[in-house]
């Protein structure tokens, strides 16, 4: 069953085009992987099906277990469970880790990927990069998303931190049956998270998709000009 | 005395518990309904009966603070007043703190009130002092408030006030810092008040602390000007004059800080940082500081700013509305933990906190 739809969606960041005509079709538990290089739209993306005010839908749909969702706010989307995991999550003083547990649920993930003294910290103040992306990760296993949204979540990370992230990702995603979109630069995070389909974004359109280990290897052979022509 | 359960009620809102087994005082408009006190070397009266009571005390009033100051100083000096006064005896060291209250009951009143606190050599106490008015009534509080701290000793002074929107207040605060002697002034302001004007000043003398703190929320019409002053004269003395004020709606907030370093190695430092959480609320920052001796260090810091928009979007996309998100971050702003508040009081400032931004 079909659970997310994106229809010609196009959209503009301060009256500057940036996404063209993406169309995308997700079916439930089905993971899809987006490459693409810096500034393609791939983060952009993800933030509109978030629902980020400053993300202006020109044209298209994005329909959510058939809805059309874009006239929810962020939180009403992230109720229907939709949880995106931040490429650059902020640092906000005077908030802690357990506050923002209180938000999402249960705490308990906080000791799988950090330990428990992370939770009366303020969130993301002097953590490192390894860090925040532990605590968008034990946050994903306290939410438990329907459609889970990955923004590079392998950037930054030490081989030891991406095995062991990669790992529990990947079982949590199949034991769940999470429906999942991975966006990835350097496609790490592919040892371990394997999806279905693979696209190629560049310039804010989607170029190409196909077998994701193929393109992967085409990139890494290639560059993205190759994938432009989609061979 | 039997305290209306009404002024029972008010006062919780103010940190001030009276089923508190704890040395109080209570005053509503000029009548001490409790003067009372459990703790051997602490003593607690009315200013009135305690300058019967003690001839000598006369040469305090008047004494940490110029009668001539201002209008109000001067209005107050020429008025009838009452107030607390509170001697901690010699070497007397508490921790439980003494709760003082002001309470405004009638309405339009003028409520003139002078206190006087003595910390004798090498004594140690925590003070907090609730003052609030009850609701929907309008008046005006004066409140004079002269510390002296005597050598060696310590005073953790926290004031709560929450006022009306038709409440006049001005607070006039003057401390006497004598050798080694510290002092922490915090001052909390948690609702909208019509006027709001202070700025504790302290004279130091060698060795001795002051740390004059604000933890200021400006709500609808209120106008606040809250600061804190320091004098020093002593050799090695320092103070820190530090605030903490989120402005919403039209509230307007200034936030005064005064160092002079008279002396060799006086230390000072003044921080401000402010939240506005609308478009037309105003902080304006305004330190000053001003030295006499090359080898002093005054320093100032300040950092005002609208909540940043990322900040919010990331806490909406784990449910909570943009509301609740604002309250979240704005009760983390005002978390007083910069405050030092001793472990009793800062449970009930938390608490008071808690109520005032519910999740």
């Amino acid at each position: 069953m079909e659970i997310l739809r994106i229809e010609n969606l196009s959209v503009s960041i301060d009256g500057k085009p940036i996404l063209k005509n993406i169309n995308l079709s997700l079916k439930e538990g089905e993971i899809h992987a987006i490459f693409g290089p810096n500034g393609s739209g791939k983060s952009t993306l993800l933030f509109t099906i978030m629902g980020m005010p400053n993300y202006r839908v020109i044209k298209g749909k994005i329909i959510f277990k058939g809805k059309n969702i874009l006239k929810h706010s962020i939180n009403e989307r992230a109720k229907m469970g939709i949880f995106l995991a931040f490429q650059n999550p902020p640092a906000i003083k005077g908030v802690k880790v357990k506050d923002l547990f209180k938000i999402i649920g249960n705490e308990e993930s906080v000791n799988e990927f950090l330990n428990r003294d992370f939770l009366n910290r303020e969130i993301n103040v002097g953590f490192s990069g390894g860090e925040r992306k532990k605590l968008e990760v034990a946050q994903i296993f306290s939410f438990k998303p329907k459609l889970l949204l990955l923004d590079e979540i392998d950037s930054g990370l030490d081989i030891e931190s991406l095995e062991y992230i990669g790992e529990r990702i990947s079982n949590f995603i199949e034991k769940e049956k999470i429906t999942a979109i991975v966006v990835t630069h350097q496609g790490n995070i592919l040892k371990f998270i394997k999806p279905r389909i693979a696209h190629v974004m560049m310039n804010g359109k989607i170029v190409c998709s196909g077998e994701p280990k193929k393109i992967l290897e085409t990139i890494k052979k290639f560059g993205y000009e190759r994938c432009e022509k989609c061979k | 005395m039997q305290v209306e359960k009404k002024i029972e009620e008010d006062l919780k809102k103010v940190g001030i518990n009276l089923e508190n087994d704890q040395p109080t005082y209570l005053q509503v408009d000029y009548s001490p309904i409790i003067q009372f006190s459990n703790i051997k070397g602490i003593e607690i009266l009315n200013t009135k009966d305690a300058l019967k009571k003690y001839s000598w005390l006369k040469k305090y009033l008047w004494k940490a603070i110029n009668k001539e100051k201002d209008e109000y100083t001067k209005y107050s000096s020429k008025h009838e007043f009452n107030g607390y006064f509170i001697r901690i005896r010699k070497n007397v060291k508490v921790d439980v703190p003494i709760q003082a209250c002001l309470y405004l009951n009638t309405n339009k009143l003028i409520q003139n009130v002078h206190n006087i606190i003595i910390a004798e050599e090498g004594s140690s106490v925590n003070i907090l002092t609730g003052c609030t008015i009850s609701s929907h009534k309008a008046g005006t509080h004066i409140g004079i408030s002269e510390f002296f701290l005597m050598k060696n000793s310590k005073v953790n002074f926290t004031m709560i006030h929450a006022w009306s929107e038709g409440t006049e207040v001005r607070p006039r605060t003057g401390a006497i810092l004598k050798e080694n002697s510290i002092f922490t002034s915090n001052y909390i302001l948690l609702t909208p008040t019509k006027i709001l004007q202070t700025a504790p000043k302290t004279i130091n003398e060698e060795n001795s602390k002051s740390y004059l703190k604000s933890l200021l929320l400006g709500l609808k019409n209120s106008n606040i000007d809250v600061g804190g002053e320091s004098i020093l004269n002593g050799k090695n003395s320092s103070s820190l004059i530090e605030s903490r004020i989120v402005a919403k709606e039209n509230a307007k907030v200034i936030s005064r800080g005064r160092i002079v370093a008279n002396s060799e190695n006086a230390k000072g430092h003044i921080e401000c940082k402010g939240l506005l959480l609308s478009n037309k609320a105003e902080i304006q920052a305004i330190p000053e500081l001003q030295t006499k001796n090359k080898k002093s260090e005054l320093t100032h810091e300040a950092s005002i700013g609208k909540i940043k928009e990322e900040e919010l979007w990331y806490l909406m996309s784990r449910g909570l509305s943009e509301e609740e998100a604002i309250n979240l971050i704005t009760s983390g702003f005002l978390n007083p933990e910069f405050m030092d508040l001793p472990f009793s009081v800062k449970i009930q400032v938390e608490k008071y906190l808690k109520e005032k931004f519910t999740m």
